[in-house]
């Protein structure tokens, strides 16, 4: 097995965690305590876009919780750009959840423009941020409707363009592709591709797709059962120059399927586990 | 703003039409007693008599008054319960019985002992306005704060806002639909409480104006000022209701 922690040269590690686990409190008083992930080391480079792959429950939300300094960790560490992350979520970390996070109060415009107004940024650089990145995800002309008026995949764009005005240096993204049907997920992802170029930012993708795992990362972690750890990490050996073609690549088949070699013994155990 | 009548509208203001004409025509036909029941048309001719009185305006302020008294008491006090409950969950267990069985409680029967607190004047109006309302709005707060998705508490974690942030430019607007229907039940459970208890033992107060009313076997204006009271209270509902459609049309699709 390929470690996580190897992917990357010292000098140029954006995000690492060290021996993290993450263990909740019991339910009741009978009940033990639930270990939900690790141990896990990881190594994630400036730049990198890494997928993590795993069945149902194995922790790969509480993983992204604790990079994003939503959850502490009960046990190792997490820093990001050489600076721990202690409970608190630092500057220069955005995050996309999987569920619609948009404001329904708020018209996309001033939703795309909430945090940059929060964080007390002029009105004439929040206009200079907004208007290109609506533009990019393709909302402009829907700066003045508000949620309830948009599509499901539209309202995920506006939570990518709330995310993206920040000008995070890492983003993570839960599963953000998951309400959307498969052509929309693909042209999502091309967008997505898009941005991680543009921006530069190192993109942390947490999926239960492993079709879309394979088209965007340059690695993917595959993470066992409960409690989760990396089994596996592949390198894909895409160009950085790349789009969701390449699914008619021979490599992209042998790539699933790889990652369904190291995944299935592990999904049959998590379904095991629920019922 | 433009007012769009969809056929529901129309078919409900049909049945209220029909309704009133049919009591016109019964009442004119004779029916129905005229020392029961007077004509929709008299009725109105008496609300606007009573409109014009000096007197009636002044026992339609000092309703006004006293139930905008217990609706800012109910809403203030009703919020800090619902999100205190919100808060203590464990307190919550513990209540939420005492609270959906509120309603089957008649406290209107705490009236008396309000007029021997307070006296007679217009807080023991303002205390039982208030005891009418105050569990509906607790009770909505308690719903909107539980119905807020968990993600904009992580997205206001993530856009590192702090607690008053939080509080005024996420939670409070999320939860404001709920809130906004606990405020509407409010208005109308403060005027049920107050107008009750003016009714009963009170020296001003629309309640008390139609019970002198009744009293002085004056149908023409007791009929006027409870056609008068319906418009005001209906008015306000309508305004109320109008806003809370807007509320939840924005929460369309989730």
């Amino acid at each position: 097995m390929n470690s996580p922690a190897s992917g990357a040269d010292v000098s140029d590690l954006h995000v690492r965690l060290h021996g993290v686990t993450r263990t909740y409190p019991p339910a009741a008083a009978d009940r033990a305590p639930l270990h939900a992930l690790g141990p896990i080391d990881l190594a994630l480079k400036r730049g990198e876009f890494f997928s993590v792959v795993g069945p149902s429950g194995c922790g790969k939300s509480t993983l992204l919780d604790v990079i994003a300094g939503l959850a502490a960790p009960s046990a190792g560490s997490v820093t990001f750009e050489d600076r721990p992350v202690a409970g608190l979520v630092p500057d220069g970390i955005g995050v996309v959840f999987q569920e619609d996070a948009s404001f329904p109060w708020l018209s996309v415009y001033d939703n795309a423009a909430f945090a940059l107004r929060r964080a007390g940024v002029a009105e004439p650089e929040v206009r200079e941020r907004v208007e290109p990145t609506l533009a990019f995800m393709g909302l402009t002309g829907f700066a003045r409707a508000y949620p309830a008026q948009l599509s499901g995949g539209m309202r995920q764009r506006l939570c990518i363009a709330r995310t993206l005005v920040t000008r995070p240096r890492l983003l993570l993204l839960d599963e953000p592709f998951g309400a959307l049907d498969q052509q929309t997920r693909l042209l999502m992802g091309d967008e997505l591709l898009n941005l991680w170029r543009e921006t530069g930012a190192t993109i942390l993708l947490i999926t239960h797709s492993l079709d879309e795992a394979s088209l965007l990362s340059d690695r993917i972690g595959v993470m066992s059962a409960r409690p989760g750890v990396f089994i596996d990490v592949v390198a894909t050996g895409w160009p950085r120059a790349r789009d969701s073609r390449i699914v008619s690549d021979a490599a992209f088949g042998t790539l699933t399927g790889r990652l369904w070699a190291s995944l299935r013994e592990q999904s049959i155990k998590a379904l095991a586990m629920v019922s | 703003m433009t007012v769009v009548m969809t056929r529901a509208d129309w078919i409900r203001l049909a049945l209220v039409a029909g309704a009133l004409v049919s009591l016109e025509a019964a009442c004119r036909a004779g029916f129905v007693s005229k020392d029961a029941v007077i004509p929709p048309t008299v009725m109105l001719q008496g609300a606007w008599r009573a409109l014009h009185a000096e007197e009636t305006r002044g026992d339609l302020f000092y309703t006004l008054h006293t139930v905008g008294l217990s609706l800012v008491l109910s809403l203030a006090a009703g919020a800090a319960i619902g999100a205190l409950l919100h808060s203590l969950p464990r307190l919550r267990r513990v209540l939420d019985p005492l609270l959906a069985s509120y309603y089957a409680v008649p406290t209107f029967v705490f009236y008396p002992l309000f007029i021997v607190l307070f006296g007679l004047n217009r807080w023991p109006l303002v205390a039982i306005g208030f005891l009418f309302a105050v569990v509906a709005v607790a009770i909505n707060t308690l719903d909107g704060l539980s119905r807020i998705p968990r993600a904009y508490r992580r997205t206001a974690a993530v856009m590192r806002l702090s607690p008053a942030q939080s509080l005024i430019h996420v939670i409070l607007p999320a939860a404001s639909p709920w809130f906004f229907t606990g405020a509407k039940f409010a208005v109308a459970y403060s005027f049920i409480g107050v107008i009750a208890g003016e009714f009963v033992v009170s020296g001003a107060g629309m309640g008390h104006a139609i019970a002198f009313a009744y009293n002085s076997f004056d149908n023409r204006m007791m009929y006027g000022l409870i056609v008068l009271l319906f418009v005001v209270v209906g008015g306000i509902n309508t305004a109320l209701w109008s806003i809370e459609r807007r509320l939840y049309a924005r929460l369309a699709g989730r």
